[in-house]
């Protein structure tokens, strides 16, 4: 079933090629992990109607600005978005229902901590229509958890997992590596470890030392000690690689694995650069509206956006801009980047000299009139976009 | 007009930090010739730099008011001259215009280099000298150590020296009334006919090029038609005026006295330094004049933004004008694009220049190895001057290379000496003398000046904790074994950093410079082999690996915006790099890889 919208070819549909998803950010966390830059705070009381309130209108919203497309994912993100009441998760579930076509492969998401008292509530969750699951589990041991500033244990964590795997249809979840004093041997036990649960979607997140963070803050008083160095880390990134590999869950972008058929659909939305609508403090969205790609975020403190001042700025993307973010997010992929798709936006091709340049170097190549990305690439994907978005 | 009698003139001469600038602020403070809500610290130093690097480059001058204990009212001036050896030529000609100087020493730390240096110009012009011995407030001053090291090294009586704490003003009265009593009147003529001497001369936006004179003999007056003795242009004088130490307009000058004067001069380079000045149509006999400064230092100057190249030709076009001793000419480098080859006094002289052009016309700059100039003998007599290693001609029709000599002074605490001389052996110095005055040692090297250019200074204060003193003149020129170093990055030559070695040091600079740049040269996502050649032959060679590792860990929805952002400064910082065949080589790269750690 095709939208409106698909009649008129005179305009910029190039969102298509990514699909449609709705992401709503809940801002609150139980307590503020030291590695984490992400737009979540701690509160001691959440009014949690107001914000059912505020994001149902924000939905309606949404759907009056950009109605009638299929609808192919929701994510709850956050923030620790396990905390909101369920009752609000299946209302807005409801709502979206009501608002938008849905795919008959419809994805639900929501962010979980792997405590007791949010697995309590897995089955709610259920109920309210979550039919997949992204655990930040950060660690299997219990040492590197305290460090991570994580409040569960690895026992917690495994039990919280096997009641996950048996409510909800599908359940990915999160490991950091390269983490303080981590030796390859250490990582090697662990992944394997992980990857011998029954799990078919893993993201696996080298240790970012972000500003503004507690360990940026630490690092930055050189008092962060034993990180890897750049070699060890692309050491530990390249055994990452072997063992997913290996194991059946090869990365299908940077730092993200998964059995055929289980990838997280809605994140592909992103990376294959499709249209999503962002609610909640913070969050962006990037919404193509007659014709031209909208980029929109969201007031990025709880307490004002709660209180009517939700969407902060609004720009329209220029065809360059959209091209090199098309670069950006789809060379992250392992299918990498449709080249004409690439040219469309972009008005012309890429520089041949540095094509063939990076072709050499074993760094990319050329499919099916894709372009991608090797694994030897990935591991330098930052300096490969350096060069090709032609600087 | 103020009598002869009445008017003394003098400069002060001293190490950096010894205070000169501030015993210059509480003599003009104490004598409220500038009103207490205008005082700033370092009043003479006008430009930022100077402030910031507590440095004095230019010579500035201030006319001082006093009524001494004799009842009688005097005209002190005072011409602040530059400390740092680079502008040893300011020195020399501000200290003829003068007749006598305050010489001051830190009494916490003695005699110094750049005082022996500055004293002896002094001596040389004849002055009377009256020893200050300052920061005497301070727990570690030693008045009778200093004393006597004033009369043991430079060789002059102390017994009259005045201790002075400029900071609290200690002293500051007793300095003016031994300026009164024990500096001499200077002589002149009120009705010889005009003859007047340029001491300085700089650019101002608004009023031309500014005249500093000192008058010998007869009156210099408003409306004068004035002659320079040296090219025999002739002026009109608009405007007369003395420092105090802003501008005050008056109406003549007569001899013995100090002053400046406008004429709707366009360029310094009208003007010379050290020229007579007299009437129109009036025949004087020329003061002896001083021979024009020459560049020492060559270095080039490239803007990190080519686009900005005209920018540049317009800043140094507007440096040079206030600026006689800066050279320059244009210079084209396979690596850098076109920019200039500029000549200085010596390292701080350029980065002075560097500083005000980045800082004053907002031009982001490269600037090569400094390099001195060689005298190349070609075979068929000739002799060429090589001011760029880049530019050295063909090896088989060169005969053999000089190059530029200094005599070194080196003042150190003896627990030091060791390490100093090491250093100076290590760049190829030879001793000539070595004696001791006190706990302190006094060593006297020759040293081939480009060995001394580039971080000699750098390297002298760190193995002496800052002990060490240090001052230099040349002395001419020395045949040497002398060969070009070429540098390959990914087996391009980078004609921006060959430089002239001596051939028994060649492997060592080499070595320290390819590992120098292996440290500078990011990570690319190739090896790349940094080698050091003399003529086709590899002396040097190291391996920057490839980078393994680089890459944004988590990249979703809300990230595109900051991640396209990222990539935008990315391609900023980039153009700060310049690129190399498929090397990309930051721009500090070509003053950091000279450096040596030994």
């Amino acid at each position: 079933m095709l939208s409106k919208n698909s009649s008129q070819p005179a305009l910029n549909e190039d969102w298509r090629a990514g699909g449609f998803g709705i992401y709503i950010h809940w801002p609150y966390c139980e307590a503020k992990c030291p590695y984490c830059d992400f737009n979540s705070h701690v509160t001691r009381s959440i009014d949690h109607d107001a914000w059912r309130a505020a994001y149902r209108e924000e939905l309606q919203k949404l759907h009056e600005e950009a109605p009638g497309r299929i609808l192919n994912s929701v994510f709850f993100g956050g923030g620790t978005p396990s905390l909101m009441e369920p009752d609000t998760v299946a209302t807005m579930i409801e709502q979206i229902k009501t608002l938008w076509p849905i795919a008959n492969d419809l994805e639900v998401t929501l962010e979980a901590n792997p405590s007791s008292v949010e697995a309590e509530r897995f089955r709610d969750f259920r109920c309210a229509g979550i039919n997949r699951v992204s655990m930040g589990i950060q660690a299997l041991n219990d040492t590197d958890l305290k460090r991570l500033g994580r409040r569960h244990t690895k026992t917690e964590a495994l039990r919280a997992f096997d009641i996950a795997r048996d409510t909800f249809d599908r359940v990915s979840f999160d490991l950091i590596y390269g983490r303080q004093d981590q030796a390859l041997e250490d990582w090697r036990v662990e992944l394997s470890e992980a990857l011998s649960l029954t799990v078919d979607h893993l993201s696996l997140y080298q240790l970012t030392i972000e500003p503004g963070t507690a360990f940026g803050d630490r690092y930055n008083a050189g008092k962060l000690r034993g990180l890897p160095s750049d070699d060890l880390g692309a050491d530990l990134y390249e055994l990452t690689q072997d063992l997913c590999g290996e194991a059946g869950l090869p990365a299908y972008e940077v730092s993200n694995h998964a059995k055929d058929g289980a990838q997280s659909r809605h994140n592909l939305i992103y990376w294959r650069y499709g249209d999503y609508g962002g609610i909640g403090p913070g969050a962006h969205s990037r919404l193509t509206l007659n014709g031209q790609r909208h980029a929109i975020e969201h007031a990025l403190m709880p307490g004002p956006w709660l209180n009517g001042r939700r969407e902060d700025t609004r720009s329209i993307l220029s065809d360059r801009e959209q091209a090199q973010e098309l670069v950006m997010m789809s060379l992250r992929l392992k299918q990498g980047m449709d080249l004409a798709r690439f040219e469309a936006l972009n008005g012309r091709s890429f520089d041949t000299a540095t094509l063939k340049h990076l072709c050499d170097l074993g760094m990319i190549s050329f499919d099916g009139g894709r372009l991608s990305v090797s694994k030897q690439g990935f591991s330098v994907l930052n300096a490969i976009l350096a060069e090709l978005l032609n600087f | 007009m103020t009598p002869l009698s009445h008017i003394r003139n003098f400069s002060i001469v001293a190490h950096i930090d010894h205070g000169k600038s501030t015993l210059a602020d509480r003599l003009i403070q104490s004598t409220n010739t500038v009103a207490d809500r205008d005082m700033k610290e370092q009043l003479l130093d006008a430009m930022d730099i100077e402030r910031e690097r507590g440095i004095t480059i230019k010579a500035n001058t201030v006319r001082i008011d006093y009524t001494a204990e004799d009842g009688e009212k005097y005209v002190l001036n005072l011409i602040d001259t530059p400390g740092h050896v680079d502008f040893a030529y300011e020195v020399s000609r501000s200290m003829r215009a003068v007749e006598g100087s305050l010489l001051v020493v830190d009494s916490t730390q003695g005699v110094e280099a750049q005082t022996l240096a500055n004293v002896y110009q002094a001596i040389d012009a004849d002055h009377e000298i009256v020893p200050v011995f300052n920061k005497i407030d301070l727990p570690a001053s030693d008045i009778d150590r200093v004393a006597e090291q004033v009369e043991d090294v430079i060789g002059i009586d102390a017994s009259g020296a005045i201790p002075v704490s400029a900071k609290t003003g200690q002293g500051i009265h007793e300095t003016l009334e031994a300026i009164v009593q024990h500096l001499p009147a200077p002589a002149g003529d009120p009705d010889a006919p005009l003859k007047a001497m340029l001491v300085d001369s700089w650019y101002d936006a608004y009023l031309g090029v500014i005249v500093l004179v000192r008058i010998m003999d007869g009156q210099l007056k408003k409306g004068d038609k004035i002659k320079f003795l040296s090219n025999g242009t002739t002026h009109h004088v608009d405007r007369i005026g003395v420092f105090r130490p802003k501008m005050e307009h008056i109406d003549a000058l007569g001899p013995g006295e100090i002053g400046f004067l406008t004429a709707s001069i366009k360029q310094v380079r009208d003007t010379r330094v050290g020229d007579t000045i007299t009437h129109e149509r009036k025949e004087v006999a020329a003061l002896p004049g001083f021979k024009p400064a020459q560049p020492v230092v060559f270095c080039g100057l490239f803007p990190v933004d080519s686009a900005q190249f005209e920018d540049l030709r317009d800043a140094i076009d507007k440096l040079a004008l206030n600026d006689a001793s800066f050279s320059y000419e244009m210079e084209t480098s396979a690596a850098l694009g076109f920019g200039f080859r500029c000549g200085f006094l010596g390292l701080l002289h350029l980065e002075v220049i560097r500083d005000r052009i980045e800082r004053e016309y907002d031009i982001e700059l490269i600037t090569t190895a400094p390099s001195v100039v060689y005298h190349v003998y070609m075979k068929d007599g000739t002799m060429i001057e090589l001011h760029n290693p880049a530019d050295m001609p063909d090896l088989t029709h060169v005969d053999h290379l000089e190059e530029p000599r200094i005599k070194a002074t080196i003042l150190v605490p003896d627990e030091y000496l060791g390490d100093v001389l090491k250093l100076c052996q290590d760049r190829r110095g030879i001793q000539q003398d070595l004696t001791y005055a006190g706990s302190r040692a006094m060593a006297v090297y020759d040293l081939p000046l480009n060995e001394v250019v580039f971080d000699f200074y750098d390297r002298l204060k760190s193995v002496t904790k800052g002990y060490a003193s240090f001052d230099y003149q040349l002395t001419g020129y020395r045949q040497d074994n002398l060969v070009k170093m070429q540098v390959l990055v990914n087996d391009e030559p980078v004609d921006a950093l060959s430089m002239m070695v001596h051939r028994d040091r060649a492997e060592q600079r080499g070595r320290a410079m390819c590992e120098k740049l292996k440290d500078l040269i990011p990570r690319h996502m190739f090896k790349i082999p940094i080698q050091a050649a003399i003529g086709g032959k590899v002396i040097a060679r190291e391996t920057l690996s490839a980078l393994r590792k680089d890459v944004t860990a988590k990249c979703y929805g809300g990230d595109a915006t900051r991640k396209r952002k990222l990539l935008d400064k990315q391609k900023a910082g980039k153009k700060k790099m310049r690129q190399f065949g498929k090397v990309d080589i930051p721009q500090e790269a070509f003053i950091s890889a000279l450096k040596m750690d030994g």
